[in-house]
């Protein structure tokens, strides 16, 4: 083996370029995943350039099949599905964006305290097996039921379902870091709780931490279009995915666009999360690779 | 054998109790006074205090909880608000659409998921164990009630095969009551499918490099019987975890399910309610879906001792 670097691989180490097509290569989930994240949230942000008024009623429009100008077709009130289908994706890739980023701090924040004291851990992770007893969607409902409708509700009755799959990953962790000899000579020395969790323990979930992260933000955005379809989610004036859909149902014999582009778009964009989450566990956590 | 089912029969208590006082303290912590935000918002002072004499409101809440699940115990599982008929009978009348569809549900995907994950994990890195794969990658992205309208709008719309919505008690027939199954049971197994065919194939690739399996082949048994016998017997225990963690996946399902295809069970009693909010069904759903799943998990837990002999408690 030499230790002296071809011209080849010094190429290769200049070029950003090709530096990133190699990474591509190796990781083509995770690439298709983040374009297509990203042409919709490119697309999401150009909404007002790009789509019509997504509440314009025009009943002489009533029900009209794609084609120009209604790339999507009509519903029922003439309303341009393809710009409510656009202005729809807000909803999704907020609530997922949101219910992703809350459910992991707060599972992380419980998850590490649980990991690592044995006697904090028990009663709460009783708590936890209970709250993952009730399925996601019932207890998302039962708590909208209890307020009033709106975004924020929507993302905390989704985050609290979600909560205890995240501290499940995290514990899991803390509780093997813990074994490591590295953490005992810490613990041997002095250093106090909190540093040791910071410094030492809390690195090594972030990478399980943020792969759990993406199945969160896709499962989320599946509930959300439920409880929209089901009537218990965001009010229904706000055009999002499962509400387009649910207000498509009465006319679906005749008008079936109005579900199914909406419902694509929910398809595709929960696609490209999870093959993003896949790609980064791959790359992230082996072990759990290996493992699926 | 039978301390060790006892044993796992009595962890379920505590994770019952947790699901009970959730639910329970759930409708008495929310913000504001949730007899008036079960009555509605243009409720007048007097419904509002009907509604809270009715759910007992007014009294002390351990007195509350006491007396709600002392009931439950018996089978007393509340008056509905707006139908005033017990809880418990109008569970038990829709019970029979919902268990139907999520055993037809398991029994499909079942049927579906495992030959394509043996044959995946036969053939890996081959044609077919892509195709087999990325239909697992799709089968977690659709949403149950996208594939529940292209089903019905290609095989009831358009072809007329089978019925576009609705449900027939299995007493009106086996054929009435199978076909309004299908297409119902194929959009809520797919993401199920695609969950135990993905721990099937993982599970078959781990055994099929063992080296009993090498011997088995190269002592000239058929592939089928190394496959089915040797193979799969082996590889079972995750798959029937996995089968067990998509109970949860089903009971979240059917309450969409049964919306898409109008079938008058469980999940369409609970939206009514949710949307009525009539809070003592939610109440009791809840309860009965999670004890459901908590019931599942006990008999998967128990079955592994007959699937792997070498597990022992």
């Amino acid at each position: 083996m030499t230790l002296v670097a071809t011209a080849e691989d010094m190429q290769r180490i200049a070029s950003p370029l090709a530096r990133a097509a190699t990474a591509i290569r190796r990781n083509p989930t995770i690439f298709i995943g983040s374009v297509l994240l990203a042409a919709l949230v490119a697309l999401t942000l150009a909404a007002p350039w790009v789509a019509g008024d997504p509440f314009r009623q025009a009943p002489v429009n009533r029900l009209r099949p794609p084609s120009e100008p209604f790339w999507f077709g009509t519903d029922q009130f003439g309303r341009d599905v393809f710009s409510r289908t656009v202005y729809g994706a807000r909803v999704s890739l907020i609530v997922g964006f949101a219910v992703a980023a809350l459910s992991s701090l707060i599972g992380l924040a419980v998850g590490l305290v649980c990991g690592y004291f044995k006697r904090i851990d028990a009663v709460i992770m009783r708590a936890m097996d209970g709250i993952m007893a009730i399925p996601s969607i019932l207890l998302a409902i039962a708590l909208i039921t209890l307020t009033r409708p709106g975004l924020g509700i929507v993302i905390a009755a989704i985050v609290i379902p979600e909560v205890p799959r995240v501290v499940r990953v995290v514990r899991s962790v803390v509780l093997s870091i813990r074994a490591q000899p590295y953490v005992e000579s810490a613990i041997a020395g002095g250093t106090r709780n909190a540093k040791l969790l910071v410094r030492h323990i809390l690195p090594n979930t972030l990478a399980p931490l943020i792969v759990q992260a993406t199945y969160v933000c896709a499962s989320a955005m599946l509930i959300e279009a439920g409880l929209s379809f089901l009537g218990a989610g965001v009010p229904p004036e706000i055009p999002s995915w499962g509400n387009i859909i649910a207000q498509g149902r009465t006319f679906f014999q005749i008008a079936p666009w109005s579900i199914f582009i909406p419902g694509a778009f929910l398809a595709v964009t929960v696609l490209a999360v999870n093959m993003l989450g896949d790609g980064l566990r791959d790359r992230l956590d082996p072990r759990l690779a290996r493992r699926l | 054998m039978t301390a060790y089912i006892l044993r796992r029969l009595l962890a379920t208590i505590p994770v019952m109790v947790v699901v009970a006082v959730f639910v329970f303290f759930l409708l008495r912590l929310a913000p504001g006074d949730p007899a008036a935000i079960i009555a509605g918002e243009d409720a007048t002072a007097e419904q509002i205090a009907a509604v809270r004499g009715k759910l007992g409101l007014d009294r002390p809440i351990l007195e509350q909880f006491v007396v709600w699940v002392a009931g439950m115990l018996q089978g007393d599982f509340g008056t509905s608000i707006f139908s005033n008929l017990p809880v418990g009978r109008l569970i038990l009348q829709r019970l029979e659409p919902t268990v139907s569809l999520t055993l037809s549900t398991l029994l499909v995907a079942v049927c579906f998921a495992i030959p394509l994950g043996v044959l995946a994990a036969w053939k890996a890195r081959r044609l077919v164990d892509r195709l087999v794969m990325g239909f697992a990658v799709m089968g977690f992205a659709m949403p149950v009630f996208l594939v529940g309208y292209v089903l019905i709008y290609v095989f009831a719309v358009r072809l007329g095969w089978l019925p576009v919505q609705g449900y027939r008690p299995l007493a009106e027939g086996l054929w009435p009551w199978a076909e309004c199954l299908i297409l119902p049971s194929l959009a809520l197994g797919i993401t199920y499918m695609a969950l135990i065919a993905r721990i099937t194939r993982a599970s078959m690739l781990e055994v099929l490099a063992q080296d009993y399996i090498r011997t088995a082949d190269s002592k000239g048994l058929a592939t089928r019987r190394v496959l089915l016998l040797h193979a799969l017997k082996n590889a079972s225990v995750p798959i029937v975890t996995v089968i067990g963690i998509g109970i949860a996946l089903l009971i979240s399902g059917v309450v969409i399910t049964e919306t898409v295809f109008n079938i008058p069970g469980l999940g369409r009693l609970t939206v009514d309610a949710v949307l009525k909010r009539d809070y003592p069904i939610v109440q009791g759903l809840i309860i009965v879906f999670a004890a459901a799943k908590v019931l599942v998990n006990l008999v998967i837990d128990i079955s592994y001792v007959f699937l792997d002999p070498r597990i022992r408690y």
